[in-house]
C-alpha cells in the first residue's frame, strides 16, 4: 500500500491528462497511471524501426477549444495546432479535386457545385456552432434537473431558434437525426466531393453514409473545426499530447507509466483505489477512468459490484472499431499522378463516391474487409523532417472498414490487407510500392491489445444518437457518474465523445469539481 | 446456459400441459375445476374446499407442484452469481438446505421470491412462482455459471399437514426424523429415489417430495397406499390460497405486480414496501438493487403490505382500507380469506403511510352481496405483525407422530 492520493486517474490519453490538469489547477493531489510507456494513448508518439517516427493513431486533427489552451497554459508548454492542411479527393484517373476551407478546385467540377459548397458548409458550421452547448458542457439529466443543466439547454434552445433563425432551424430539425447519404445527394452532383464528406462523417464509427444519424456524426466533426482548419499531427514539442503532459506536470500531476490498473477496489458501494497489475495497491479518495466504459465496468469494476440490468447494458454498448491504422517507412516520396508535390502535405482521401464508401462499409458489417477501402492517407515527415531519416518519409493510412474480427479469423488476411492497400494507393502512385521499407498494420483488434480501446473503438464507443448526449456512454453512467460512489469516467466513451479535443476530460473534471465527488 | 424442454411434440394441441400427477388427479377430481399456472392444467379443487382445507391443517394433504419454476444453477461462479442476485445474505447456506429469498431489479423492486435449494457445492435449484429464466440469464453476465431451467424435468409434490410426516414415514420414506425444517434429505420411496425438503407454503408442518417425472405415478400410488390408516386429500390451489393467506405469506404477481412486468410507474413494490425487509441485507456486499435499496431505507417509508384481521364474518372480497371509519382512503386489500380455523377475516393489504408511520386506525368498506341484492358495510381492520396460524407442531424435530 502505498501514499493516499486524492484523485487517481486509469489512463494516460490526452482526456486523462486533461482531467488531471484541470483537477490539479484546482488543488488536488493527482496520479495518473498508464499502462503502457508513453503518456498520450491513441495520439502519442509510434516508431517503426528506429528511425521512423510516426504522429500516433490519431494523425490529423482539429485545434483543441480556445478555453482548454488557456485554462492548461497549452501555448506556454509548447502547443501550437500543426499546419493547417486541405483535403484532397484522390481520383483514380488523376482529376483529383481539392476541398479547401474557402472552397473547392479541381478538373471537371460543375459551377452549381462550386458555388453551392460555400453556403453548405457555412449553414453546417452554423449547425454545429447551435450545438455547442452541449459539447461544451456536461449533458443535461432529463430528469430532477440542477441549474447547470437548465442552463446548457436553455442557450442550446436559444441558438437553434434564435442563433439559427426559423428557416435555418426548421432545416436543422429535418436533417439532425437522418443520414448524410441524403443530404449530399440533394446538395451536390460531384461524386468526389460526396464521397469525401460522406467519407469523413462516418470514418471512425461503423456507420455508412446510408446509417441513419450520420448528419450527426459529421457535425460532431465539425465541432472541432470550429476550433481552427484541420492540421497534421506532425510529432514533437508542439504535438498535443507533449504539451498537456508538461502542463499537467507543471500544475503537480504525477504520471505513473507502465502502471497498469487490474482492478478498481471497491468496498461498499464505494472506490477507494485501483490494485495494478504485480498486485500493488494503490488507495485515492477519488477515481476517474479515462478507459472504455465497457473495460472500466466489465473488467475493472466486474459484474459482482453492479446491478445485473446496468451491466447487462454495458456488455450492450455499441462499439466495435472498423478503422485499421497502416504504417509505411518510406525511402523517398511517392509520386501521384496529377497531385502537384506540394498536395502531398494535405490529407488524401480515396472514398471516390457515396456508392463506394457505402459498398466498403458494407463488407465490415458481415466481418469481411472491403477489398476496396477507404482511405484516408497523410504523410507527416513533409512537416516534420525528424520524422524520418534524410531522403525518406513516413506514411499513415486509416483504412476504412476494417471489422475488428474478421470471419473465419485473422490469419495471415493482416499482411494480406496492408498488401492491397498498398497496391490500391498503387492505382494513384505508382512508384509507391517500390519505396516501401517497412510497414506496420494495426487492425482493430491490435488497437484494442495497444491502447486498451475495447474492439478497437476510435470513440470507446459508438456515437450513434442513442449512445449520445445523456445516453453516453449508457443509461446509468451519464453525466460522468457511475452507479459506484466515488467512480467517475472522463474518457472518449463519455459525453461528447471521441476525438482529440479532450472536451470529456475537461467537463468531467469541471462536473467533479461542482458536484463534490472530491471533498 | 441452457434451457432443457421434455414437453413431447404435440403439446401445441393442449391449451393446457398435463402435469405427471394429472392422470391420477383426475381420477379422483369430482369437481372438474381446472386453471392454468405456469401453463399447465391444475386443480382449484379436486373434491370439496372444506375437506382439502381441513385436510392441510388437521390431516394431510398432497398437491401437485410441478408447475412451479425451478433453474438449476452450477459452476464455479454459482455462490457469487446468487450473492448478486438475491437480497438476502446466503452465506450460511450449506448443502443439504434451503432458504427463502427475493431478488430485484436495479431499482431495488421485488421480481419474484422463492426458494433457493442448496443440492451440492456449486449446485443450487431456485424455485419461483413466474418465469424467471430472462432474468436469471441477464444476470448471469460476467459470472461462470451455468442456468438451466427443470420445471418440466422435475415433479414435485407438497404433503402438508400435521399427519405429513407419519404419511411420508409410513409410504416408506425414512430419514424423516431428523429432517429440520429448510432441511434436503436424498431418500426413498419404496426402491424409487426421491428428495424430500421440509418446506412448504401452508404454514403447517410439511414437506417437497422431487422426483424423475417417470416415477410420479408410483410415488402418488406409494403415498395415497396408507390412505386407510391417514386422512389423505389431493389439494387444489382454492385451499392452498386459503392456508397461505393464514400463514401470511405473500403471492407476486396478485398481491403486488412483479417489477419487470409492471407498466406503470411507482405501480411495483419494494422488498420493504412488501414486509420483505427481514431478508434484506445491505451489509453483505452488492446485490441488484442495493442502491436503491439503500436509498429508500433513507427515506421515510411510504407504503407497506400488512396484515389485518378485519372484523366480522361478511365475505370481504376487494374493498378499500380508510384511515378511520369514512377517513381518507389509504389502501385497498389485495388477497383475503375466511380463516375457518381462527374464525376471522383475514387480509393482506397495501396501505399508504401517512407521516412515516401506518395510520393508527383502519376501516375497510366493502360491498357484499345478501340474497342477490348488494350492500355496503364498514368494518374495523386490527393491524398483525406476526403470521395468523403458526402452529407449535409446524417445527418440532421429530414431528409428532401419528
Amino acid at each position: 500500500m502505498t501514499e493516499r492520493n486524492d484523485v487517481i486517474i486509469i489512463g494516460a490519453g490526452h482526456n486523462g491528462l486533461v482531467c488531471a490538469s484541470y483537477l490539479a489547477r484546482a488543488g488536488h493531489n493527482v496520479l495518473v497511471l498508464e499502462a503502457g510507456d508513453t503518456a498520450g494513448g491513441m495520439s502519442a508518439p509510434r516508431t517503426l524501426d528506429e528511425n521512423f517516427h510516426f504522429p500516433g493513431l490519431a494523425h490529423a486533427a482539429y485545434p483543441v477549444s480556445a478555453d482548454i489552451r488557456r485554462d492548461l497554459k497549452l501555448d506556454k508548454f509548447g502547443y501550437k495546432p500543426g499546419d493547417a492542411i486541405d483535403t484532397v479527393a484522390l481520383d483514380v484517373n488523376g482529376r483529383h479535386l481539392v476541398i479547401g476551407a474557402t472552397g473547392l478546385s479541381g478538373e471537371g467540377l460543375l459551377k452549381s457545385d462550386e458555388a453551392a459548397y460555400p453556403d453548405f458548409r457555412k449553414q453546417y458550421l452554423a449547425f454545429a456552432r447551435a450545438l455547442r452547448p452541449l459539447f461544451d458542457n456536461t449533458a443535461p439529466r432529463l430528469k430532477d434537473m440542477p441549474f447547470a443543466d437548465k442552463a446548457t439547454l436553455a442557450k442550446l434552445g436559444w441558438n437553434l431558434r434564435m442563433g439559427l433563425g426559423r428557416s435555418d432551424m426548421y432545416e436543422f430539425l429535418r436533417v439532425a437525426a437522418i443520414n448524410i447519404y441524403d443530404v449530399l445527394n440533394d446538395a451536390f452532383e460531384d461524386d468526389r466531393l460526396k464521397g469525401a464528406i460522406g467519407a469523413d462523417a462516418v470514418l471512425g464509427s461503423a456507420m455508412g453514409p446510408r446509417t441513419p444519424g450520420t448528419v450527426l456524426t459529421w457535425l460532431q466533426r465539425l465541432q472541432g473545426e470550429l476550433n481552427g482548419p484541420l492540421s497534421l499531427q506532425s510529432g514533437g514539442q508542439s504535438q498535443l499530447v507533449h504539451a498537456l503532459t508538461q502542463s499537467a506536470e507543471d500544475a503537480g500531476v504525477n504520471i505513473r507509466l507502465g502502471a497498469r490498473v487490474e482492478k478498481i477496489l471497491i468496498d461498499n458501494g464505494k472506490a477507494f483505489g485501483v490494485e495494478l497489475a504485480g498486485g500493488e495497491m494503490v488507495k485515492a479518495r477519488t477515481v476517474i477512468s479515462n478507459a472504455d466504459p465497457r473495460s472500466t465496468f466489465t473488467d475493472l469494476v466486474g459484474a459482482p459490484s453492479l446491478d445485473a440490468m446496468f451491466a447487462s447494458r454495458v456488455s450492450q454498448i455499441r462499439g466495435s472499431g472498423v478503422v485499421a491504422k497502416l504504417h509505411l517507412a518510406l525511402s523517398g516520396l511517392p509520386e501521384f499522378t496529377g497531385l502537384d508535390e506540394s498536395r502531398l502535405r494535405d490529407r488524401l482521401l480515396v472514398a471516390p463516391s457515396l456508392r463506394y464508401v457505402e459498398h466498403a462499409f458494407n463488407h465490415s458489417k458481415y466481418g469481411e474487409y472491403s477489398e476496396n477501402p477507404v482511405l484516408e492517407v497523410t504523410i507527416p515527415s513533409l512537416h516534420n523532417s525528424s520524422l524520418a531519416p534524410e531522403g525518406h518519409h513516413v506514411m499513415s493510412v486509416n483504412v476504412a472498414f476494417v471489422p475488428c474480427e474478421l470471419e473465419g479469423g485473422w490469419g495471415d488476411q493482416k499482411s494480406t490487407l496492408a498488401y492491397k492497400v498498398i497496391s490500391q494507393l498503387g492505382q494513384y502512385s505508382a512508384n509507391l510500392k517500390s519505396l516501401v521499407v517497412d510497414h506496420e498494420f494495426l487492425a482493430p483488434d491490435d488497437i484494442e491489445a495497444q491502447f486498451h480501446a475495447v474492439q478497437g473503438h476510435w470513440h470507446h464507443g459508438e456515437l450513434s444518437i442513442h449512445q449520445s448526449f445523456m445516453m453516453r456512454p449508457l443509461y446509468g453512467a451519464a453525466q460522468y457518474d457511475t452507479p459506484i460512489d466515488r467512480l467517475y469516467l472522463c474518457g472518449a466513451g463519455s459525453h461528447p465523445g471521441g476525438g482529440l479535443t479532450g472536451l470529456p476530460g475537461r467537463n468531467a473534471a469541471k462536473r467533479i469539481l461542482k458536484s463534490g465527488g472530491l471533498k | 446456459m441452457t434451457r432443457s424442454m421434455s414437453i413431447g411434440r404435440d403439446h401445441f394441441r393442449q391449451a393446457l400441459g398435463r402435469t405427471p400427477f394429472h392422470d391420477r388427479i383426475a381420477a379422483m377430481s369430482k369437481t372438474e375445476d381446472w386453471t392454468g399456472w405456469n401453463s399447465y392444467k391444475v386443480a382449484r379443487v379436486v373434491d370439496k374446499l372444506s375437506t382439502e382445507y381441513f385436510a392441510v391443517r388437521s390431516g394431510c394433504a398432497v398437491m401437485d407442484l410441478t408447475p412451479m419454476e425451478k433453474y438449476r444453477v452450477t459452476g464455479k461462479d454459482s455462490r457469487q452469481y446468487l450473492d448478486r442476485l438475491l437480497t438476502r445474505d446466503i452465506s450460511t447456506l450449506r448443502p443439504g438446505r434451503v432458504t427463502y429469498v427475493v431478488w430485484c431489479n436495479d431499482d431495488g423492486k421485488v421480481i419474484d421470491d422463492g426458494t433457493l435449494f442448496q443440492l451440492d457445492d456449486n449446485d443450487y435449484r431456485l424455485c419461483s412462482q413466474h418465469h424467471q429464466l430472462d432474468w436469471l440469464l441477464l444476470s448471469a453476465s460476467g459470472f461462470d455459471v451455468r442456468i438451466e431451467l427443470e420445471t418440466h424435468d422435475v415433479a414435485a409434490l407438497a404433503v402438508q399437514g400435521p399427519t405429513s410426516y407419519s404419511v411420508l414415514t409410513a409410504a416408506g420414506m425414512d430419514a424423516l426424523d431428523d429432517l429440520k425444517p429448510f432441511g434436503i434429505v436424498d431418500t426413498h420411496c419404496g426402491d424409487i429415489p426421491v428428495t424430500v425438503s421440509r418446506t412448504g407454503y401452508t404454514g403447517d408442518l410439511g414437506y417437497e417430495v422431487w422426483m424423475h417425472p417417470e416415477h410420479a405415478l408410483a410415488v402418488w400410488d406409494e403415498i395415497f397406499s396408507v390412505r386407510g390408516r391417514y386422512d389423505i386429500h389431493a389439494m387444489g390451489l382454492d385451499a392452498l390460497e386459503m392456508v397461505r393467506i393464514e400463514a401470511g405469506f405473500i403471492m407476486p404477481g396478485f398481491d403486488f405486480n412483479c417489477a419487470e412486468s409492471t407498466v406503470r410507474h411507482g405501480y411495483d413494490r419494494s422488498p420493504y414496501e412488501v414486509g420483505l425487509g427481514w431478508v434484506v441485507n445491505l451489509d453483505k456486499g452488492h446485490f441488484t438493487g442495493r442502491n436503491a435499496l439503500l436509498a429508500e431505507k433513507a427515506r421515510p417509508a411510504q407504503r407497506r403490505l400488512t396484515k389485518i384481521v378485519v372484523d366480522g364474518n361478511k365475505p370481504v372480497g376487494e374493498a378499500f382500507i380508510y384511515a378511520g371509519k369514512n377517513g381518507k382512503q389509504v389502501g385497498e386489500i389485495k388477497c383475503t380469506t375466511w380463516s375457518p380455523i381462527l374464525k376471522a377475516n383475514l387480509a393482506l393489504a397495501d396501505i399508504d403511510y401517512v407521516n412515516g408511520k401506518l395510520p393508527a386506525s383502519l376501516w375497510a368498506r366493502f360491498d357484499y352481496q345478501r340474497e342477490l341484492k348488494w350492500r355496503t358495510a364498514w368494518a374495523e381492520c386490527h393491524v398483525h405483525s406476526k403470521p395468523f396460524y403458526s402452529p407449535e407442531h409446524k417445527s418440532a424435530t421429530p414431528p409428532a407422530r401419528f
